[in-house]
């Protein structure tokens, strides 16, 4: 190769910095939002969950028929332009019936997902945060309610308090707050051993600006994707506990309830009595669970570049 | 390892007396005695007899006593609503039932579950693995009692490949038994597909390799051993999975097992049902639990040897 | 000397969602019989990566091999069907790595760890492989090897796991030995202890080594000759002496400089080289090392640096050894200039 002589001389240091980083650095949430959005699946579960919050509200609102009006002309027709999804063994109006549920059964979900982090995130925050002997027995505590069946627990609970929207998001919260519980404390006692947090601490970071800064913005991630997690479950509670007759009582309507009512069309052909819960619980199942995942993903340290 | 498993068979000692105590306390805190339900019209004296028969005109800690001896002496008691049958004979009759059921799931989907999840590890962002766990999803999103009920619709009624309830041969098994593996099958291939994927990037993997071992090899003793033994300390939570989702699926497939009783005494206020049942279905739980726990302690050589267990 | 391995023009690539990186830009190096030859560089500088493209470990998907050859006993193993080349690893060729507690299985026992390569390769009845390994085990230092056979990874100490792996490594008495850095995780003690380890053993069996390094410490004690490499590339190379003593790459100079020793004057602050390496997604035009060079000049950033020959094998790729730059460099020192 021939080089020319001129190329012989001292070089300009300007345009070629020692330190210059090449890919424009990112914060730790624009990344997550980032990969989340390259996550097809788990924005399709949002747009839907966002769908079937819309519908849940504006459904029986834009809904002609109202949800409990019986009548015994009408009943057991199948879907059609006067009865969208059909209606039922009363002659009640399944369209109106599924939106009605849609709130019943959202509510439980959110709520109790809620509920679940208020009272985990604070038992296990504190716990992981205290430490020692504080942290070795109530850790001790719910490792022993861990142990309870979760879902036996509720049916009993259902038993005694009596069916009802209520009584069901308070057996259902009374169970599972302790998964949260423990997966904060966990985040928080492997963060408060961590260097980042040493580090802060001999630079003389006050307790609250540590939590603030290091702790909270670490295990939001976790946490986020535990509520979003724990809603599918609570939905899916509320349906079994209405199997058993332990459900919301009629004339409201929850996916449960219209489910176990639509049983035996399994038999009798009035198939759209059962398919359209049936269907709706398990896509906001789906949807959250996708979700979850997504944003499970996209919050993982271990996955980053 | 022994100190190992005598801190569990402890722990399983005290979990197992506080399920007790909160079934007995919170089925005693149940609104009404269940002589005084509406629709009964029991004269006094007959309901005052029912109640002492029943021992519930003693106080309520002499009533726990009294259970606690009963328990020990494994007699759950008389059932409510039918005062000559007893709580045992119940369990007696629809245990062996379920049971069935409930190991053919179990074994259904650990199998298919690993086998599942080792595949889509192994072809990783490949249309395989990409399937089957869209399958998982579904798989943890469909309530079993969802896919209970497709199934009888088109595998039972319509192509008349599978009876459609009860219980009998062993065709009646394979439906129930289809739904209620699914979504442990499910939660499975995830969590083996998860720790597969983990595993395989391993550096001793690596060594495996460096090693000039066949790939079978390197799956199937070096990377499975490792990814399995998290699945089994999930083999509990499975276990109550499928437990509890026999009840919904006794009842759709008209099985006569245990749920199908609890079930019905669940229908009936039969406290006492209720609370036998709850208490068998906890004991059984919590010690299928601690057999999990020995199992793992004895697979994982760290525990073996030293009784520690890795942080996780 | 009898070549052994002879790597010549290596390039490999990682396929990445950000694009793809040149983490081995052309290396080429020859390893003789019964020599130790140290790769040396910074974290990144593509020494790993080569050290594993010799044993095609990386799989392809990640990272592949995009140019060059690699002749090892008259096949070149960049062509190789994975199939053959399953035999040449663990029988011909085998590696160690840096961590012993991670690199080796801690489900199974240590002596089906290092049996079952015996019988993968040699096709020996369990018995002899037994007899093999409880030799090796000796041999690597570990006393009691019998009873220590059946024994699992969290009963060794790190030094005792780090000889295990070169037991398992070396049981089949391969023709090279590749170590990627084998003594960074060890304290120092320890350290001194392997490195005279693989020092005997090189005296018995007379295996070539490939030493992956950034420790020159290590580097001075155990290699023959030395490849410093910098962002996926060897800029300076020749017998350990040559480099240590008569360093030509700026480079090499500010590896060398920036060691602490203990007779150093205290009042002397380290000397580090400035900067960081280069992004490999997009590789400079020019020398790679010019941004953190406090010699370069206009054509180290626009050509890459031919290789110059020293005496004795020492070759350097570096613009400071063409006469024009030379000329240069007696102007500038010359205070009168001319």
């Amino acid at each position: 190769m021939i080089v020319s002589d001129e190329l012989f001389t001292p070089m300009r240091k300007d345009n070629l910095s020692a330190e210059a980083i090449v890919r424009p650095q990112l914060t730790y949430w624009q990344e997550a939002w980032l990969r989340l959005r390259g996550n097809k699946l788990a924005l399709a579960g949002l747009v839907i969950i966002i769908i079937l919050g819309v519908m849940a509200i504006a459904g029986p609102i834009i809904s002609p028929h109202d949800y409990a009006k019986q009548s015994m002309i009408t009943k057991n027709q199948p879907p059609s332009a006067e009865n969208w999804f059909g209606t039922d063994d009363f002659g009640r109006d399944v369209f109106t019936r599924v939106w009605h549920g849609a709130r019943i059964s959202l509510f439980v979900g959110l709520m109790a997902a809620l509920i679940d982090f208020f009272i985990g995130v604070l038992y296990g925050g504190i716990a992981g945060y205290l430490g020692g002997r504080v942290d070795n027995i109530m850790m001790r505590f719910v490792d022993i309610l861990y142990g309870l069946p979760y879902l036996l627990v509720v049916i009993l609970l259902m038993v005694v308090m009596g069916s009802g929207l209520v009584t069901i998001i308070v057996a259902l919260s009374a169970t599972g707050w302790i998964g949260m519980a423990r997966t904060v404390r966990g985040q928080v006692l492997q963060m408060k051993n961590s260097e980042y947090v040493l580090a802060a601490k001999t630079m003389g970071a006050k307790p609250f600006y540590i939590v603030r800064k290091h702790l909270l913005p670490n295990t939001i991630g976790i946490i986020i994707v535990y509520v979003t997690l724990s809603v599918p479950s609570a939905i899916f509670a509320e349906a079994f506990l209405s199997f058993l007759g332990l459900g919301i009582q009629a004339p409201m309507a929850s996916w449960g309830t219209m489910a176990n009512d639509g049983l035996p069309t399994i038999l009798s052909g009035h198939w759209w009595r059962l398919f359209f819960p049936a269907f709706f619980i398990s896509l906001t199942m789906l949807a959250f669970n996708v979700l979850g995942d997504g944003l499970r993903d996209a919050f993982d340290p271990k996955t980053r570049r | 390892m022994l100190s190992f498993i005598l801190r569990r068979f402890v722990s399983m000692i005290v979990t197992l007396w506080l399920i007790i105590t909160l079934t007995f306390f919170l089925m005693h805190a149940a609104p009404g005695n269940p002589f005084e339900k509406e629709g009964k019209g029991l004269p006094d004296a007959v309901a005052a007899n029912l109640n002492a028969f029943y021992n519930l005109d003693k106080p309520l800690i002499v009533q726990y006593g009294l259970y606690l001896q009963n328990l020990v002496k494994f007699d759950l008691g008389p059932s409510i609503a039918n005062s000559s049958d007893t709580v045992n004979k119940i369990i007696a009759r629809g245990f062996p039932v379920s049971f069935q059921l409930g190991l053919v799931a179990i074994l259904f989907a650990i199998v298919t579950g690993i086998a599942l999840g080792v595949v889509a590890a192994l072809r990783h962002n490949r249309l395989i693995d990409y399937v089957a766990m869209v399958i998982a999803v579904i798989g943890i999103s469909v309530p079993s009692f969802v896919l209970a009920s497709l199934l009888i619709k088109y595998l039972a009624v319509e192509w008349k490949l599978f009876p459609t309830a009860t219980w009998g041969t062993w065709q009646h098994v394979v439906l129930p038994a289809l739904a209620l593996a699914f979504s442990p099958i499910a939660i499975i291939a995830r969590l083996t597909r998860t720790n597969m994927l983990e595993v395989l990037t391993a550096e001793y993997i690596e060594t495996a390799r460096a090693k000039g071992l066949s790939p079978a090899t390197i799956v199937f003793k070096h990377a499975l051993r490792n990814a399995i033994l998290p699945v089994v300390t999930l083999l509990g939570a499975l276990i109550a999975n499928i437990l509890t989702g026999s009840f919904v699926i006794e009842k759709i497939f008209a099985i006569p097992g245990m749920g199908k009783y609890f079930v019905a005494g669940i229908n009936n206020r039969d406290y006492s049902v209720i609370m036998g049942t709850t208490v068998f279905y906890s004991t059984l739980l919590i010690f299928m639990m601690f057999i999990v726990d020995v199992l793992y302690s004895i697979i994982d050589p760290r525990i073996k040897f030293h009784g520690k267990e890795r942080e996780g | 000397m009898e070549k052994l391995l002879e790597v010549d023009g290596l390039q490999v690539a990682f396929k990445t969602h950000g694009g793809t990186i040149q983490a081995v830009r052309g290396v080429s190096f020859t390893l003789h019989k019964g020599e130790t030859i140290a790769i040396v560089g910074e974290s990144g500088c593509g020494k790993s990566v080569t050290a594993k493209s010799i044993m095609r470990l990386i799989p392809e998907h990640i990272g592949k091999i995009v140019g060059g050859k690699m002749l090892f006993q008259g096949k070149d193993l960049a062509q190789l069907p994975e199939k053959e080349m399953r035999e040449m690893r663990g029988s011909q060729i085998s590696m160690i790595f840096q961590d012993a507690m991670t690199s080796l299985n801690p489900t199974i026992s240590i002596g089906e760890q290092i049996m079952e390569g015996i019988i993968r390769h040699q096709k020996v009845p369990r018995s002899e492989a037994k007899r093999q390994a409880t030799e090796i085990l000796q041999l690597v230092g570990i006393a009691n090897p019998e009873s220590r056979l059946k024994q699992y990874l969290h009963q060794f100490s790190g030094g005792m796991r780090q000889r295990i792996m070169i037991a398992i490594a070396l049981v089949c008495k391969p023709a090279i030995l590749i170590a990627d850095e084998p003594t960074t995780a060890l304290d120092v003690t320890i350290q001194a202890q392997i490195i005279e380890l693989f020092q005997t053993i090189q005296r018995k069996t007379g295996v070539s080594i490939i030493m992956i390094t950034h420790d020159l410490g290590v580097v001075a004690k155990i290699a023959d000759r030395v490849n410093v490499m910098y962002a996926g590339k060897v800029v300076e190379s020749g017998p350990v002496r040559e480099i240590f003593y008569n360093p030509q790459h700026p480079y090499t100079k500010g590896l060398l400089s920036s060691m602490p020793r203990l007779d150093a004057d205290r009042n002397i602050p380290l000397s580090p080289i400035p900067g960081t390496p280069p992004d490999l997604f997009a590789p400079p035009a020019g020398c790679a090392f010019a941004a953190r060079c406090e010699y370069a000049l206009e054509v180290c950033r626009a050509h890459q640096p031919e290789e110059t020959q020293l005496g004795s094998k020492h070759v350097v790729s570096c613009w400071l050894q063409d006469p024009r730059a030379k000329k240069l460099i007696t102007a500038q020192q010359s205070p009168t200039g001319t």
